[in-house]
């Protein structure tokens, strides 16, 4: 074997088990690699009411109230209500139907009192109008 | 591999007149990818202009991930064929792709602030994306490290090959696991999820950063050849 192709060997050998051993250490530390749970993951879980945090979902639609300075809202993964409680200026992007993504506490197994709340921005991207037009056609979810 | 084909005084006989043509193009698309992105395109229904830092930022990031494949395949050269010109166009590229990913971590931060609420958030993207950063830095300080810069440059090589397993962790984060960071519009297998009049400025610019990376890189390895020839040069006398 000429010097030549022993590198090839050992440099494709060396990167197949950095490869596999990459692999391996993140689907061992998956649950730590999450930036935040959804709804459904908390009812898997033990979290302590003086653990921080995030949790991620869509605002449930007609679920915001304000009164004086707290908000409270609902978040919902399709299968799974949780309701928050936010004291504190609430991104641009916030609305009705929004992802957002809130880091605070559990107090209680249904309510989660945020400390900061962040607006998850989907993929889509597309002129007004052509939101409008998704909108009167009924079409809007096909869309997302 | 044809080796005529890789011969520094070849690279030096096509690349002159590739240059200005790549020169050119790279002009032709910045202006139309300026133009249809600041003036043209329409703003969006939720991000108004403010969407308009993506035309920046996504092809920044395409680059970033596409100049670090160049650089580790570039490496995986130079260490097995020890081919002189494959050396050059590692170290000619790793700069540049360094200054992609600042630029795309930079104009993120400034789109997050608005549109999440945050200018930096330690998600699966971003921190890989800083860890790509990182790579590139830690590339230079390993081939400057050495007082013989082809020990440098062998360490450094290395390293580029070992952190390749970046590139699909940074591509799949946004899918494997729950990150702030979006998804990505253009790869879904639905078909892209951006309108055309958005797309258009995107590839448009998407191409000027490539032809700025391909006129940068030829001025960058026709400097370092010619350096290298000037020291043997100095040194046969």
């Amino acid at each position: 074997m000429k010097p030549k192709h022993q590198r090839f060997l050992l440099i494709g050998v060396a990167l197949l088990g950095i490869g596999v051993s990459t692999f391996l250490i993140l689907t061992a530390f998956r649950e730590n690699l999450v930036f935040f749970y959804t709804p459904s993951d908390l009812t898997q879980k033990k979290i302590h009411a003086t653990q921080r945090i995030r949790i991620g979902g869509l605002v449930k639609p007609h679920s915001v109230q304000q009164t004086g300075e707290k908000i409270y809202f609902e978040i919902t993964d399709h299968k799974i209500i949780l309701k928050v409680s936010y004291d504190g200026l609430l991104p641009d992007l916030f609305r009705e139907g929004q992802g957002i993504v809130a880091e605070g506490y559990l107090r209680q197994p249904d309510h989660f009192q945020a400390e900061t709340v962040l607006a998850k921005h989907d993929e889509n991207y597309m002129p007004p109008e052509v939101a409008e037009r998704l909108k009167e056609e009924g079409l809007w979810h096909n869309a997302r | 591999m044809k080796y005529h084909l890789a011969q520094p005084s070849f690279f030096l006989k096509i690349t002159r007149p590739l240059l200005p043509a790549s020169g050119f193009l790279m002009t032709i698309f910045f202006i139309a990818g300026l133009y249809t992105s600041l003036v043209t395109s329409p703003p969006d229904y939720l991000q108004g202009d403010g969407m308009r830092i993506m035309y920046v930022h996504v092809p920044a990031s395409w680059m970033a991930l596409f100049v670090y494949g160049f650089l580790a395949l570039m490496s995986f050269f130079s260490l097995v064929w020890r081919h002189p010109l494959a050396e050059v166009l590692a170290i000619s590229a790793a700069p540049i792709g360094a200054l992609f990913t600042a630029l795309s971590l930079i104009t993120g931060s400034l789109w997050g602030k608005p549109m999440w609420g945050t200018y930096w958030v330690w998600d699966a993207r971003l921190t890989s994306v800083l860890i790509l950063l990182f790579l590139y830095g830690g590339y230079w300080a390993l081939y400057k490290s050495y007082t013989r810069p082809d020990q440098g440059l062998r360490a450094a090589s290395i390293l580029a090959l070992v952190g390749v397993i970046n590139l699909p962790i940074i591509k799949g984060s946004v899918e494997w696991w729950n990150t702030l960071h979006q998804p990505a519009s253009l790869t879904k297998l639905s078909g892209p999820s951006i309108h055309v009049s958005m797309l258009t400025p995107l590839l448009l610019m998407a191409g000027a950063y490539f032809f700025y990376f391909l006129t940068v890189l030829i001025l960058r390895a026709c400097k370092e050849l010619k350096t290298r020839k000037l020291m043997i040069l100095e040194s046969m006398k």
